[in-house]
């Protein structure tokens, strides 16, 4: 069912010149090509309906919904007649309501509505309208029923009761259109259909990706929550955004007193047009979940149990254990890291507070091991550190071309906007050492899948720009508009060197000449060419070489400025876009700007009064080898975890466990909580106000639905620790931060919350030449003026195979869980995947004696650990493959320290790997649960005893 | 810090310059270097030049003897 208070349209908005009809005798205006239905709801005339919902295309089948039309014989479906100039329709009369009545006298003929409703079935569509068609029981009593089938409840978060299915269809075309999986159908014909899953197997054992769209098109309660039929009727409802990946879905948190009944995608949305994942719409359940700490906790060493205190405590303590290490061992001895899951109010409050309370800029972000080589290489070629579009520009594009993302695991619901363009007929390039799921899904075939060997991006882009170049394929009006002449012909130049040519970099990349020739012409002969990117392009020794490759190769083809084109970095965690944006990089302040720019450090030093550094700060893995050689002593980590999600774990944990000092804000007492001294407990996206900025550029609301847990939004942690340290600090609410962010910040200056509670969302720059936001950037002009194409010469990473370590390993994510799995694995997406598992090809399993299931050691340069074998083809020979969700899998123990070129980005895409069948788990994971058994002792606390 | 480690740094950073500015490449390396590296590590790396800059690739040592004077 929809969130509460949505008012369901019928039918999905059109695009046309106006038309003008007359609907019981009022005047409508609607777009040629809306139905009648829809044309009736916008004049607030509801025509009564079952299987018309206005996310899914009409189909008129459940024929409750006719009207008359004057002039017109019978009674048309309003579901899938659409208006048309000067028509008359009534969509009430005697003949009508009966008509209605019968119709739904037969709907009820097969649904128990004689029975108490649960809370879901009371606020159904079906009883919402047989009240309307004035039923409220059926003559055909006694008549065949399908009563008694068994309910299916395999999924963990919703349950189907085929007794209340009246087969309208509905979660067919959902999971068909909304999310393009086609898991369901209509089995069996006549009184025998009914809807079943994959070849009629339980849910979770079929093609379902649980998305939930099926649930909410439902219109009986047949698919229902789980938590709406044990918790009960939600009695409010707030709407905010996501907090798990880059597409920020705008959600609508229904509750009862304070516990979430269910969560549902808002129609309104326009980053998800009403559409989620199973981490969005099911796995919120971590906020409540009892390893949740919510009391601050203190201790002087890491081999000591962890001691309950109050907040006040906690805050002055860390704050004189900050003072004391800096008094010892200078100013610049400590720092601090901002997190992509926490709001922007929340990373610039404490990037402010390493400039203006540490009195240094050692500040970084967790997107530092992501996409910090799409902000160097994209700022170097076109100008801003960020994508270029709005996700439905998509649904414009002639040719898309995926590279190392995995979009419909990774940001499932791009990838279903890209599943409905596929199907509609853009031809699809992936560029992936592996065979990810649009290499071939039901009804979409890439057209061209190359398998590139993992570290060899950039030889694949160049070879794409040399025959996009020699074959005359160059948009030479729109460089010489647009683009900086010389270094247009100097690349030109370098990509045109035979060097370059497919044929020439086949033996390096693996991938034929001929088929990457054919897709170059692809993307160099479409009207409209759109490039979306992820990990695999960023995690490399080369990554910002790769990023400036698919800037040039863009401006190359003129792929940029309108909708249906240009350069889209997908990005991983939720607010990886606004973490980098409020100014979290060492050698940053907001917007990007330099520290060592003396205007714009002088704006930041008059608004927060204080003389603030102009040399650049730390970056994270520099953190690290300034904590081995002793001349960084103290840390300020909020909300990440360093020593799971960061490569060549054992150096991490080393350098963590070297500080004197080390303050952790978080949900859970992670990886990197043991090494803290001490803990202040976090707040969930549920307990806090703020915005979170999507890969597309979109500033969203993040709206309390709770009261923080242990007390304090994570804002209010940061503002009290910085007034310990004698930084005073004084905002009134989340608000007030955005506005001062705004006052700061070119690209932010229209934004308030203000703004985004009138347009629901706001996509910067948002300034006075945009007061309402930027959809497309580059319209006229690169932001940095002229487009400056940049020579990406191929370098091959220092990390080699060889007969020791002759496999490559490269890493990535699931459906089901979310990067360091801190959230995800506590929920039950662990149904799904429960463990990390090594991906090999049969030819490697073969020869290494290895069968599906087995325990297997991957062995590198940096380390070794112990998985289970999935043997699949979906990796090619010589290529295995893993994700890093649970912490005891160890996969960073295995990568290792090699890093992108110009941000430090660490290469977790190539590692060299050895791998065995074993027996038992590596050394690393024997001491890994010592450590973490003598790590995380706490002390108990007496009943009764008050805690502040 | 490991010298080894900021060596290779400078070098990776080479690698990008060498081709992309040719005879300009130190400038821009050193240009680099000063844009993002904390001064810590750019001291480290100075002396280490200073000292005859082992395992630096020559445009990188011509990098870090442009960075040990002050910039323009």
């Amino acid at each position: 069912m929809y969130a509460m208070n949505y008012e369901d349209l019928g039918t999905p908005e059109t695009e046309g010149a106006p038309v003008t009809l007359e609907i019981d005798g009022a005047t409508v205006t609607v777009p040629a090509g809306t139905s009648i239905m829809r044309a009736a709801a916008l004049a607030d005339t509801k025509i009564p309906k079952l299987c018309a919902t206005d996310s899914l295309k009409a189909f008129g089948s459940c024929r409750l919904c006719l009207v008359e039309i004057e002039g017109r014989k019978d009674f048309p479906a309003s579901c899938t007649t659409t208006v048309a100039p000067g028509m008359k329709v009534r969509t009430q009369s005697t003949q009508l309501d009966k008509l209605r009545r019968g119709v739904m006298e037969l709907y009820l003929s097969d649904y128990p509505i004689e029975r108490d409703p649960t809370a879901a079935e009371a606020r159904t569509e079906l009883r919402a309208m047989a009240k309307a068609v004035g039923v409220t029981s059926t003559p055909y009593d006694g008549g065949q029923r399908h009563s008694g089938q068994p309910k299916d409840e395999s999924n963990p978060y919703f349950t189907f009761d085929p007794d209340l299915c009246i087969v309208c269809s509905r979660c067919v075309r959902a999971c068909d259109e909304t999310q393009g999986t086609l898991a369901l159908t209509v089995q069996g014909r006549g009184f025998a259909s009914k809807i079943s899953a994959s070849q009629d197997e339980p849910f979770i054992n079929s093609e379902c990706v649980s998305c939930g769209a099926c649930v909410e098109a439902c219109p009986t309660a047949a698919l229902s929550e789980k938590n709406f039929l044990s918790i009960g009727k939600p009695e409010r409802a707030v709407t905010t955004t996501c907090a798990y990946c880059g597409v920020g879905c705008s959600l609508v948190a229904e509750l009862k007193d304070d516990t979430v009944v269910r969560m549902v995608p808002d129609r309104n949305g326009l980053a998800n047009s009403g559409h989620a994942c199973v981490k969005g719409r099911f796995a919120y359940g971590y906020a409540t979940h009892p390893d949740r700490i919510t009391t601050p906790m203190i201790r002087k060493s890491i081999t000591d149990p962890w001691r309950e205190v109050s907040w006040d405590e906690a805050i002055e303590y860390a704050a004189s254990e900050f003072k004391r290490i800096q008094a010892k061992y200078g100013r610049d001895s400590i720092g601090g890291i901002t997190s992509s899951r926490c709001t922007n109010e929340e990373t610039y409050l404490v990037q402010k507070l390493v400039h203006a309370a540490f009195g240094n800029n050692n500040v970084d972000t967790c997107a530092r091991v992501c996409h910090s080589p799409t902000g160097y290489g994209l700022k170097s070629t076109i100008g801003e550190s960020a994508g270029t579009q709005a996700f439905v520009s998509v649904a414009k594009a002639d040719v898309i071309c995926i590279i190392g993302a995995n979009p419909t695991e990774g940001h499932p619901v791009f990838g279903s906007r890209l599943k409905r363009r596929l199907r509609a007929g853009a031809k699809l390039i992936i560029i992936d050492p592996r065979a990810t799921e649009l290499v071939r899904t039901p009804h979409i075939t890439a057209d061209f899948h190359l398998q590139l060997r993992p570290g060899t991006n950039v030889a694949v882009l160049n070879a794409m720009a040399h025959v996009v170049v020699s074959e005359g394929l160059t948009r030479e009006q729109f460089i010489a508009e647009r683009c900086d002449r010389a270094s247009y012909a100097q690349w030109k130049a370098f990509v045109s060197d035979p060097s370059n040519s497919p044929e020439a970099t086949e033996s390096v990349t693996g991938v034929p000449a001929e088929t990457l020739r054919a897709a170059a012409r692809a993307y160099g002969k479409a009207g409209n060419g759109a490039i979306y990117y992820g990990l695999g392009v960023t995690e490399h020794s080369q990554g910002s070489t790769a990023v400036m490759g698919i800037a040039n190769l863009a401006m190359a083809t003129g792929n940029y400025g309108r909708e249906g084109v240009g350069v889209s970095p997908l990005r991983g965690q939720n607010n990886v876009q606004g973490s980098c944006d409020m100014g979290s990089f060492p050698h940053e302040f907001t917007a990007y700007r330099h520290v060592s720019d003396d205007k714009v450090r002088g704006e930041f030093a008059a608004d927060w009064g204080v003389k603030l550094e102009s040399e650049p700060g730390l970056r994270i893995p520099n953190m690290f080898e300034a904590a081995l050689d002793g001349t960084f002593k103290g840390m300020y980590i909020q909300g990440e975890d360093l020593a799971q999600s960061d490569p060549n774990t054992q150096h991490v944990t080393a350098a963590l466990g070297s500080l004197e000092c080390m303050v952790i804000q978080d949900l859970f007492l992670n990886e990197t909580a043991k090494f803290a001294h001490v803990f202040f407990p976090g707040s969930s996206f549920l307990e806090k106000d703020g915005t979170f900025t999507n890969a597309e550029r979109r500033v969203s609301r993040v709206r309390k639905a709770i009261e923080p847990i242990a007390g304090l939004a994570d804002w209010e942690v940061t503002v009290k620790l910085s007034n310990a340290l004698g930084y005073p600090m004084h905002y009134k609410d989340a608000g007030e931060i955005l506005d001062e962010i705004a006052r700061l910040t070119p690209t932010f200056k229209g934004i308030s919350f203000k703004k985004i509670d009138e347009l629901g969302s706001v996509q910067w720059p948002c300034n006075d030449e945009a007061p309402d936001g930027t959809p497309t950037m580059h319209v006229n002009r690169f932001v940095r003026g002229e487009g400056r194409f940049l020579v990406t010469e191929y370098v091959a990473t220092s990390e080699r195979v060889n007969s020791k370590f002759p496999l490559l390993l490269t890493t990535g994510r699931i459906l089901s869980q979310y990067n360091v799995g801190a959230q995800t694995r506590r929920t039950d997406n662990v149904v799904w995947h429960s463990e990390d598992r090594l991906e090999i090809h049969p030819h490697d399993a073969e020869t290494r004696g290895i069968r599906d299931g087995d325990w297997v050691g991957i062995a590198s340069r940096a380390g070794d650990t112990v998985l289970r074998a999935t043997v699949t083809d979906r990796v090619q020979p010589g290529v295995v493959y893993t994700t890093f969700h649970f912490p005891e899998s160890g996969a960073n123990v295995v990568t290792t320290d090699n890093s992108d070129w110009a941000t430090n980005c660490p290469e977790y895409k190539v590692t060299a790997v050895q791998v065995t069948r074993v027996q038992h788990p590596s050394d690393w994971q024997v001491r890994y649960r010592e450590f973490s058994k003598r790590t995380t002792r706490r002390e108990r606390v007496p009943a009764g005893t008050p805690s502040s | 810090m490991h010298i080894e480690y900021l060596v290779k740094m400078a070098n990776d950073i080479a690698a990008f310059f060498h081709a992309q500015s040719g005879p300009d490449a130190p400038r821009e390396i050193a240009g680099h270097i000063r844009r993002f590296w904390d001064p810590r590590m750019r001291r480290q790396i100075i002396d280490h030049g200073a000292a005859g800059g082992e395992g630096l690739v020559p445009e990188a040592k011509q990098a870090i003897a442009l960075l040990a004077k002050p910039a323009a």
